[in-house]
C-alpha cells in the first residue's frame, strides 16, 4: 500500500526532515508513526499523500510511484485515500452532510446518490442525528468523527491521520480511535501518527519510530526474506 | 458543475462592491465599443444610401454629334465598373432640376443645361478612390468638358467612419484592459480568502481544472453582466440622441448578443489569465 524506498526530504530553508527512510506498509495494515516532535512524522503522511515529493528515493501509494507521477495523476491517487488531521480542516460555513458531500462532489460523482450515501456514512461514524449542524456546534470528537465520514466518503483503500486525537480529551480519543480500529478492520489500511505512547501501548499495532528524520524503530519491519511481496 | 455554479454565486455575496466594479468596467469597455460601434453603423447606412445615388455625370459639350456620343457610351458601358450609361439631353435635364427643385422651376430656361451622360456604377465599385478613377478616365474624351461626383464628402464619410471605427477600438481595448486587470486582483482576493477551501478541496482530490471552475465561472458571469448593462447604456443613449437629435438605428440582434457574448468572454479571459498563477501561491 506504501512502500518508502531510501527515501530523504530536504527542506530550502530547514534542511533535512528525513534521512533515507524505508518502510512497507501492507494492504489492510494499521501502523502507527511516532516520535519527538520535529521527527519527520507529517513529512512522511505530506510525502504519501504527494503533498510533498521526496528530494531523493522513490514512495509508491496506492499503485502510484513518486518518481513518475505528473500533477493530473494527484487528485486520482487522493481519492482512494481518506486524509485526517489534528485540526479537522472542515468548511466552517456549511452543514456536517454538505462537508461529507463536499468530498463526493468533489470527485464528480452524480448528484444522485450523495444524500443516501453521506446519511450512511453519518451513521457509520455515530452522527446520524447531526447532519444539520454546524461544525462549530460540535465537539471536537464529533468534529472529528465528520472528518473521518469525509475521509472515508470515495471508499478508500489507505487512510491517511495525522495526530488525529491530538485535540481530544481521554474519552473522545478512545471513541475516534476505536472508530479507526473498526474502519482498519474492514479493511483499510491506516498509517497513523501521534503523540500518545498510551494508546500505541494498548493497540499493539506496528508501531514505526522516526527521530531527526531517521527509521529509529520498526516494531513491524518484515524479515528480508519474506519482503518479496509488493503491494504498494 | 453544480458545486462550481454555487460556489461562483457565494463569490459574489462575498465582495460585492468589487463584482459591482468588475461588472461596471466591462460594461464600460463594451459601452465604448457600441457607441463608437453605432456612429460606425450609421455611418455606414448613410453611405450606403449614398452609394445607391453614386453617379458620375460627365457634361458634354454643345455641339458634339450624336456618332461621338453614341461610341463613349458603348466604351463606357464596357468599364468593369459601369453598371449602366444613360444620355441626358438638356431637354431630359431640365425635367429633372424643374423635378427637384420644385418651387424653382421657373428659374431655368430650356437650353441652359448641358447633355450629360450618367454613369452608375455597380455595387462595390462605389468608394471614392474607384468613383475618381471611372471619372478621370471619362475626363479623357475632349468632347467632356467637366465631370461631377459627390467626392468631397463621400470622402469625408468615409473618413469619420473610420476615425470612429479606430476610436472606438482604442477606447474599448483600453476598457477591456482595466476590466481584465480588476478582475484579475478580484480572483487574488477571491482565491486568499478561499485558501483553506480550495487547499480542503485539493486533499479531498479536486482536479485543478474543478478547483479553477467556479472563478471562470465568475469571470464570464460578471462578463456577461456587464454585456447586459453596456447594451442597455447603449440603447438608451441611442434613444435619447433619437429623441433629440436624429432617429439612428441600432444594433440587430446578432450584433447585441455578439456583444454580450464578448462581455462574458473579456471576464473569462481575466479569471483565466489570473487564476492559475493564484492558485500556485496557496
Ligand atoms: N514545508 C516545510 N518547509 C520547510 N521545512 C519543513 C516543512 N515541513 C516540515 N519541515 C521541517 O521538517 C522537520 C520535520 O517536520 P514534521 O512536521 O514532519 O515533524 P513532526 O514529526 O510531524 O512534528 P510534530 O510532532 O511536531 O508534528 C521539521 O524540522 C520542520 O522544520
Ligand atoms: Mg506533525
Amino acid at each position: 500500500m506504501i512502500r518508502f524506498t531510501h527515501v530523504t526530504k530536504e527542506f530550502p530553508r530547514t534542511g533535512f526532515a528525513l534521512r533515507d527512510v524505508s518502510f512497507h506498509l501492507a494492504r489492510g495494515e494499521f501502523a502507527f508513526l511516532t516520535g519527538p516532535s520535529g521527527a519527520g512524522k507529517s513529512t512522511i503522511l505530506k510525502l504519501s499523500y504527494l503533498d510533498e515529493r521526496p528530494t531523493s528515493g522513490e514512495v509508491k501509494v496506492a499503485g502510484t510511484s513518486s518518481v513518475t507521477i505528473t500533477g493530473r495523476d494527484v487528485p486520482k491517487l487522493r481519492r482512494k485515500l481518506g486524509i485526517i488531521f489534528q485540526d479537522f480542516r472542515l468548511l466552517e460555513d456549511r452543514s456536517v452532510e454538505e462537508n461529507i458531500a463536499f468530498a463526493l462532489e468533489v470527485t464528480g460523482a452524480p448528484s444522485t446518490g450523495i444524500a443516501s450515501r453521506v446519511g450512511k456514512l453519518l451513521t457509520q461514524v455515530g452522527l446520524a442525528s447531526k447532519g444539520m449542524a454546524l461544525p462549530r456546534e460540535l465537539s471536537g470528537g464529533e468534529q472529528q468523527r465528520v472528518a473521518i465520514a469525509r475521509a472515508l466518503a470515495n471508499d478508500p483503500m489507505l487512510i491517511v491521520a495525522d495526530e488525529p486525537t491530538g485535540n481530544l480529551d481521554e474519552r473522545a480519543t478512545r471513541g475516534v480511535f476505536q472508530l479507526l480500529r473498526d474502519i482498519n478492520a474492514a479493511g483499510t489500511a491506516v498509517l497513523m501518527a501521534t503523540h500518545d505512547l498510551e494508546l500505541v501501548r494498548q493497540a499493539k499495532f506496528r508501531t514505526i519510530e522516526l527521530n531527526h528524520g531517521q527509521l529509529v524503530f520498526d516494531s513491524g519491519a518484515p524479515a528480508p526474506a519474506a519482503a518479496v511481496g509488493d503491494d504498494a | 458543475m453544480r458545486l462550481a455554479w454555487r460556489e461562483a454565486l457565494l463569490a459574489f455575496r462575498r465582495a460585492p462592491m468589487l463584482s459591482a466594479l468588475s461588472v461596471t468596467t466591462i460594461a464600460f469597455s463594451l459601452f465604448a465599443f457600441g457607441l463608437f460601434g453605432l456612429v460606425a453603423l450609421n455611418i455606414r447606412k448613410a453611405l450606403t444610401e449614398v452609394e445607391d445615388r453614386v453617379e458620375v455625370r460627365a457634361f458634354i459639350v454643345d455641339g458634339t454629334t450624336a456618332e461621338q456620343t453614341g461610341a463613349a457610351i458603348a466604351d463606357v458601358r464596357a468599364f468593369p465598373e459601369v453598371a449602366s450609361v444613360t444620355m441626358v439631353t438638356p431637354e431630359a435635364a431640365l425635367e429633372r432640376a424643374r423635378r427637384e427643385l420644385g418651387e424653382f422651376k421657373d428659374v431655368f430656361d430650356p437650353g441652359i443645361l448641358p447633355a450629360s451622360l450618367d454613369v452608375r456604377l455597380k455595387e462595390g465599385f462605389r468608394d471614392p478612390a474607384t468613383v475618381k478613377a471611372v471619372a478621370d478616365r471619362m475626363k479623357t474624351y475632349d468632347f467632356i468638358d467637366d465631370v461631377r461626383y459627390g467626392e468631397e464628402w463621400v470622402q469625408k464619410l468615409y473618413r469619420i467612419r473610420t476615425l470612429s471605427t479606430l476610436a472606438g477600438m482604442l477606447l474599448g481595448l483600453t476598457f477591456a484592459a482595466v476590466a481584465i486587470i480588476i478582475i484579475g486582483s478580484t480572483i487574488r482576493m477571491a482565491v486568499l480568502a478561499r485558501a483553506r477551501e480550495i487547499a480542503i478541496m485539493r486533499l479531498v482530490g479536486a482536479t485543478d481544472s474543478f478547483v479553477r471552475s467556479p472563478f471562470l465561472i465568475e469571470g464570464a458571469l460578471k462578463g456577461f453582466l456587464g454585456g447586459l448593462l453596456a447594451l442597455l447604456l447603449a440603447w438608451s443613449a441611442n434613444a435619447v440622441i433619437g429623441r433629440y437629435v436624429f432617429r439612428a438605428d441600432f444594433f440587430d440582434v446578432r450584433l447585441s448578443v455578439l456583444g454580450v457574448l464578448a462581455g462574458a468572454l473579456i471576464g473569462l479571459l481575466g479569471s483565466l489569465l489570473s487564476v492559475g498563477r493564484h492558485l500556485r501561491d496557496v
